[in-house]
């Protein structure tokens, strides 16, 4: 373990930034587009701020222990407060700054907050609106100033005025923070991070230093992360991936994380700052390729050609060249002359030119999606991990990547595979406690020690894990042949056209489909050939957008019709939704997971109808617009019967 | 919130506008003080496009006269008003379309340019240095409307929305102290119109700027307005705050349709 100059072992947050500091000061630690111009904040001045910070938190009489709610988009002082509270031996909670207020009170309530930091004006009012049940608070603070003139409430403050007041009193008790830094163990909680809630009420994860730096150092050595690095930061700082790709790895390797100027610049910004080290969410991916292949279709001719002809070089031979695989020479030739003319050129508008390790996560990525950015020459990986175990379970080594599996056991981490297929792992990155709830965490604990994940997965003959389902998602169908529905909505939710699928089949007779378009797709795919519609709901409920998505239904039940003890899962009803499921209508979670026994609550009537064979059904819903008013969306939706495939048995 | 207005500002006597035998306006006055929202409504055809002109110098009345700041003018001119810290919006926007957003907003700052076309070709020193401070302002203006996704985007090719609210950034990069604006609302959502409320106030409430709009939207104009003229066939037929307006006979007899 390294130490501090002091003698002091690099093993909580605090202790690396002072070590950061000391080393390479002057070196960038943030950055963030601020009035059109990229702002740097060098390791010192970061160290300086978050003491600023943490003093004037101990002035305003934050205790060790105490918890702060951090809400907001990715910004540098967001970041900084974490480890000025971890100064402190507080413990940050960063919250999902698009949650609505009835949200959030849940998580605030539970942590029993005394300070919160919001970014805006827009998030101290989701505060104000809650603030009668929050008889805890007691400081509110916000970073950006903008119309906060007339917020006279005491209890509200600038978070200049308290790093002002910090760095009076650090003036005054020059040594009381560093001996709170010294006072800060490993195993002390350094983040608590609340899970997304697919299941019940969300529960507080408590993760410490230790296994974020474990996680961390793990994650950086297996890819040569180094200082140079850099990654944008711009997913929520409430996920845990966020958490360990731009606060635990950036602290532990010492890159610099960069924050966009606003949700809507995340592209142009990327392609500005060219990060070295990338991680989306598979929709990400999908969209940016959706994006390129709608442009390609606007192309000239000549343009269109090449880049078919290249692409198809890549396809044939990029994957390979990007695992160092042997490749035949002329194909070597053609993808070098490719990367000049496609591939580099693509790169740069994707803002990928300089990547060297991208990660997805988070839900199945698609084959051809995953392939497409390999084969030119990104190396996208996969990773498997949950907030209980700080996003690190599994990753893929350089050269052995595969699109249906997420790898091999991270240094450091046990995984094997229980008796009914559930994925159980060990190892220094596991959660200390769910926070206040010893039930839940003897529940997710098992007697060896390790946690039970939920999910099934089995290991491959070169010990990759490969990931089926949710544990207790899986089930029989009516006839007892296994039933995986995630398995086959991913399956689904590959073609461009489909942006959500939710399958139901547990001991039914058959499976059915309720299916989201992806108004993009299908909206670009209908005005080239003409078809007017007025929105999504006009759109979903075409005949010619019907057959669209069934022959891509039909697709699928051709390719598990292969997939022995799944063919019988192929989908044999389905019907297009009026309204895109919404996390706002507690459809989805903030993550954009289905929550599907609500789903099925909701649109019970439609389900009766796919079952009792009806050709069509009167639907009328609730709808939450953004600002919170509320409308009704109804339609008559028809339900289709798409192809299966007989399934021919052999005599045992 | 707490609102507190100055001395008045502008303010309009007896003004009175004709084309040939059509009396655009008929014997108008009435003040704007300073740091107010002030509304000018009125139906289709009842002169409101035709008072912010006159406003701002584009048509001169035959009679009357405008006092902006205790300075009397019988002729303004369109160059007068600029000079005087008055600026506009259009019912239907004046950008150029072929420009970039920022090239846009750096053009609204024109009048604020002093160097000249030689050392603005050669970008040499003070002309460099001049250019980056309006740069900062433009910038500004880009973040307080929340454009800077859009920031190198042709304004052609920008949604109508999104174009009102580069307009309304055209303005306000002049750093006026009286804003007009023509019908801000009008084609737009409710979402699109919810922000540009929200703007309005915000420039008036941070910037201080004195407000003069036309706008048909009723509900937004009794919303956000201090006081309220109501133009009918070019004469003025109320004035005050939205509520005694709301309550005015004529008013509403002019906004039902009853005969005259």
């Amino acid at each position: 373990m390294p130490e501090l100059a002091s003698g002091q072992a690099l093993d909580t947050f605090p202790r690396l930034l002072v070590e950061h500091a000391r080393v390479r000061g002057g070196k960038p630690a943030m950055r963030e587009k601020d009035r059109g111009i990229w702002q740097c904040w060098t390791w010192a001045e970061v160290a300086e701020e978050v003491r600023a910070l943490a003093s004037g938190l101990a002035e305003m009489g934050f205790r060790r222990g105490d918890n702060l709610a951090i809400v907001g988009d990715n910004r540098p002082r967001m970041y900084m407060m974490m480890t000025a509270v971890q100064c402190l031996g507080g413990v940050p909670v960063p919250l999902y700054q698009d949650a609505v207020a009835s949200e959030m009170l849940f998580a605030l309530l539970d942590a029993e907050v005394r300070f919160i930091f919001v970014e805006d004006q827009e998030q101290v009012d989701k505060v104000l609106e809650i603030r009668e049940q929050l008889p805890l608070l007691e400081h509110l603070f916000y970073d950006d100033a903008r119309g906060m003139r007339h917020y006279t409430l005491p209890y509200i403050h600038d978070i200049r005025e308290l790093m002002a007041m910090g760095r009076i009193h650090d003036r005054n008790h020059p040594d009381l923070l560093d001996g709170e830094v010294a006072a800060g163990a490993a195993d002390d909680v350094s983040v608590m991070l609340y899970t997304s809630g697919t299941t019940g009420k969300p529960k507080g994860v408590r993760l410490t230093h230790a296994a974020f730096i474990s996680a961390a150092r793990g994650g950086a050595a297996f890819d040569h992360l180094g200082a140079d690095d850099d990654i944008l930061s711009y997913l929520p700082m409430a996920w845990v991936g966020d958490h360990l790709f731009s606060f635990a790895q950036a602290m532990v390797a010492g890159f610099t994380i960069n924050c966009p100027e606003s949700a809507e610049t995340v592209m142009n910004d990327l392609r500005e700052i060219g990060p070295t080290y990338y991680f989306a969410p598979p929709r990400v991916f999908e969209n940016l390729l959706t994006q390129v292949m709608i442009r390609m279709e606007d192309a000239s001719r000549l343009k269109q050609r090449m880049f078919h002809f290249f692409m198809a070089v890549a396809r044939r031979s990029g994957a390979e060249i990007l695992d160092r695989k042997p490749v035949a020479p002329l194909d070597r030739v053609l993808y070098a002359l490719g990367d000049m003319l496609v591939y580099g050129p693509l790169k740069n508008v994707l803002g990928m030119s300089r990547i060297r390790v991208a990660y997805t996560a988070g839900a199945a990525i698609g084959p051809d999606l995953f392939r497409f950015y390999r084969s030119i020459g990104i190396n996208l990986k996969q990773l498997y991990g949950q907030t209980e175990t700080c996003a690190y379970v599994c990753l893929q080594p350089d050269g052995q990547i595969r699109f249906d599996s997420v790898g091999k056991p991270a240094p450091g981490v046990e995984v094997k595979i229980a008796d009914n297929g559930e994925i159980l792992v060990r190892g220094p990155m596991l959660l200390k406690e769910y926070y206040k709830r010893p039930d839940a965490m003897a529940e997710a604990i098992n007697a060896d020690g390790y946690f039970m994940t939920g999910d099934a997965g089995l290991f491959d003959a070169d010990g990759h894990l490969k990931i089926i389902d949710r544990a207790k998602d899986v089930g029989k169908l009516a006839n007892g042949a296994m039933y995986a529905p995630n398995y086959i909505e991913n399956k689904l939710k590959f073609f461009p056209h489909i942006k959500e699928a939710v399958v139901f089949g547990d001991r039914r007779e058959m499976v059915c489909a309720f299916i989201n378009i992806d108004i993009g797709a299908v909206g670009n795919w209908a005005e080239r050939r003409g078809l007017a519609y007025s929105g999504y709901t006009d759109l979903a409920a075409k005949a010619e957008v019907y057959g669209l998505i069934q022959e891509c239904i039909e697709k699928v039940n051709a390719e598990l019709l292969g997939e022995g003890p799944l063919a019988d899962s192929q989908v044999h009803r389905f019907l297009i939704l009026h309204k895109e499921l919404d996390p706002d209508d507690d459809e989805l979670t903030r993550t954009r997971k289905v929550r599907r026994n609500f789903v099925a609550e909701k649109y019970a009537p439609l389900i009766d109808a796919l079952y009792s064979g009806r050709s069509s059904q009167y639907i009328e819903t609730a709808v939450k617009f953004e600002d919170g008013r509320q409308g009704k969306v109804a339609a008559e939706l028809a339900i289709r019967e798409p192809k299966t495939f007989p399934i021919v048995r052999r005599a045992a | 919130m707490s609102r507190e207005f100055g001395d008045a500002i502008l303010d309009l006597r007896h003004v009175s506008l004709a084309f040939g035998g059509v009396k655009a306006l008929t014997d108008i006055s009435f003040d704007v003080r300073e740091h107010e929202i002030r509304a000018i409504i009125g139906p289709n055809g009842a002169g409101k496009s035709s008072m912010l002109n006159v406003i701002n110098g584009v048509y001169r009345p035959q009679q009357g006269e405008i006092i902006l700041r205790g300075q009397r003018f019988t002729r303004m001119s369109p160059y007068k008003a600029a000079r005087a810290g008055i600026s506009r919006t259009f019912q239907n926007i004046a950008l150029f379309k072929g420009m970039s957003v920022i090239d846009n907003l750096m053009a609204g700052r024109n009048l604020k340019i002093r160097s000249n076309l030689l050392q603005q070709a050669f970008w040499w020193g003070p002309a460099r240095r001049e250019e980056l401070a309006h740069r900062a302002k433009v910038e500004e203006v880009i973040d307080f409307l929340e454009i800077q996704h859009i920031r190198r985007t042709p304004v052609g090719r920008l949604p109508y929305g999104l174009q009102k609210r580069v307009d309304l950034g055209r303005a306000l990069a002049m750093e006026p102290n009286i804003l007009l604006l023509d019908e801000p609302m009008a084609g737009m959502n409710v979402e699109e119109k919810q922000d540009m409320c929200r703007f309005i106030l915000d420039v008036n409430d941070q910037f201080g700027t004195t407000i003069v709009l036309i706008e048909h939207d009723m509900g937004v104009v009794m919303d956000i307005s201090d006081r309220v003229v109501v133009l009918d066939y070019g004469r003025k037929i109320g004035d005050g705050i939205p509520d005694d307006v709301r309550a005015n006979p004529d008013v509403i007899s002019a906004y039902l349709g009853a005969s005259h």
